[in-house]
């Protein structure tokens, strides 16, 4: 096996490209599980741990240009207050011993289903930024996911970043498992209310092929919740909004789950999470 | 491939590594340090965990590539040449430590823990630790040795 550790991005794309079926490794919370039980034996590992622009994060003003190897724990303790569904969301992963070293690159080029990430960044609207020594391109994160951990990359990208709007209302992210810690999804729902644009978006994760959007549980929030007064969400516009969360939803029935359970469970929280966001986009809007 | 990092303060070189095992079966099988334990390789147990340039993480899922140049603590690093770490004492005197197997990971664990909060509250020591599992003490012992651990730590910090 060859294993490449470069120190910057250019000589990293240079190796992707003369290596395209290179396996990348970053916390390796992933890659390391697939290398230890034999499931991947790739010729060549390269290693972004090193690279340091990679593990940064910046303010871009309105968004957070986030590095792919900033680990979670990175993200919710200096950003929790710019991209509050995105930190609950890191809070969620693993132990800490994986959210030290997990990342938002690694879930993106894995592309599970239940990446806890994913709901929060389809949400608020993220986008992908993918390079080559080609150039660079920003992928929609609504065309990111192709089917199960299969993303939108070619064999020559990397990730380096992903550029996330700042929080402009409530956000919220749940997700059901058997305990607190050290939980595969069973299903999720991240929402990021955007009290500008008087707008709502979604993310659901675990309950499809790939994570989702709510697309008319959206509309409906935005047609429904009174952005003027400010007045609560009521139990019927949470079972509402449920509802429609739940028909959009694709689940299979697996080890974690039945099908049946996880619309149930995905109506419950999402009628939660749209009522606790649109209280702290209240309380967000009084300070 | 050769691999050149400091463990517990030494620089260490091994040679013949290949590149994509695990930390930890560099440091047990390679070096013969078995304090870090190894239960299930994929990062579910926390028995493998050490510190990684400061950092907390599960010594099976770093590859042996990447450690290159860095700085390894494992649990055979805490002890004085005459005393044990605080923590491994408290252990000890708590009765939190059965079979023992769990017991390496969790002691740095709650090192990791301690050095960034010397007075941890109960649902910030289950936090903490809820990437360890243990499977003889039930948890209870282990929460008093950390809490006994902090104390003795504190106290000391005072003089
Ligand atoms: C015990 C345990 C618990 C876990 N719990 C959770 C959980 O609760 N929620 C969750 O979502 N995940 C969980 N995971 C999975 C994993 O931690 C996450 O997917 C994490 O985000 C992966 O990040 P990483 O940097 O470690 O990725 P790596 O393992 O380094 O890489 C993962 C994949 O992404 C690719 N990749 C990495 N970086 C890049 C890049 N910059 N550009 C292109 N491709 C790249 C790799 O080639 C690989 O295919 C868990 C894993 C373990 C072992
Ligand atoms: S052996 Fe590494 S976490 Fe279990
Ligand atoms: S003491 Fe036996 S596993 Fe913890």
């Amino acid at each position: 096996m060859e294993f490449f550790r470069p120190a910057t991005l250019i000589d990293a794309l240079a190796l992707k490209s003369t290596h395209p079926t290179a396996l990348c490794i970053n916390g390796g919370t992933d890659v390391m599980v697939e290398l230890n039980f034999d499931r991947k034996r790739p010729e060549t590992l390269l290693d972004l741990s090193a690279i340091s622009e990679l593990s940064e994060w910046s303010d871009q003003g309105d968004s957070i240009l986030l590095g792919a190897g900033v680990p979670y724990t990175r993200i919710y303790q200096e950003l929790a207050k710019e991209l509050p569904g995105l930190a609950m969301a890191s809070r969620t992963v693993g132990s800490l011993q994986i959210r030290n070293k997990g990342g938002v690159g690694g879930n993106l080029g894995s592309a599970s289903p239940a990446g806890d990430a994913h709901p929060p960044l389809l949400a608020s609207g993220a986008a992908v930024n993918v390079a080559s020594v080609n150039g660079t391109r920003a992928i929609d994160i609504n065309e990111f996911f192709l089917g199960p951990k299969k993303n939108a990359m070619n064999s020559d990208e990397i990730i380096t970043s992903v550029l996330i709007p700042k929080a402009r209302g409530g956000q919220q992210y749940s997700k059901i498992g058997t305990r607190n810690a050290m939980v595969i999804a069973v299903c999720s729902f991240g929402i990021a209310i955007d009290a500008n644009n008087k707008s709502v978006g979604t993310g659901i994760g675990s309950a499809g092929p790939t994570p989702l959007r709510a697309h008319e549980a959206e509309s409906y929030a935005a047609t429904h919740l009174d952005w003027v007064n400010g007045s609560t969400v009521t139990p019927e516009m949470m079972k509402e909004f449920g509802a429609l969360v739940a028909a959009a939803s694709r689940p299979i029935d697996d080890v974690r789950g039945t099908a049946a359970y996880r619309r149930h469970s995905l109506a419950v929280i999402s009628g939660r999470c749209l009522k606790w966001a649109w209280t702290s986009t209240q309380d967000m809007r009084s300070k | 491939m050769r691999l050149t990092c400091t463990v517990n303060g030494k620089v260490e070189t091994i040679d013949d590594v290949w590149p994509g095992e695990s930390l930890l079966y560099v440091l047990r099988e390679r070096m013969g340090l078995p304090g870090a334990k190894n239960a299930c390789e994929q990062g579910e147990c926390g028995s493998c965990s050490v510190h990684l340039d400061g950092i907390l993480v599960c010594a099976c899922l770093v590859a042996a590539g990447q450690v290159e140049g860095a700085e390894i603590k494992t649990v055979e690093g805490l002890a004085g040449a005459t005393d044990l770490h605080p923590v491994q004492q408290a252990y000890l005197d708590a009765g939190a430590v059965q079979c023992g197997f769990c017991t390496p990971g969790l002691i740095v664990a709650t090192v990791d823990l301690l050095e960034k909060n010397a007075d941890p509250s109960d649902s910030e020591i289950r936090e903490a630790l809820a990437g360890n599992l243990c499977r003889c003490t039930g948890y209870s012992k282990i929460l008093d040795a950390v809490r006994l651990a902090a104390v003795r730590l504190e106290g000391a910090g005072k003089h």
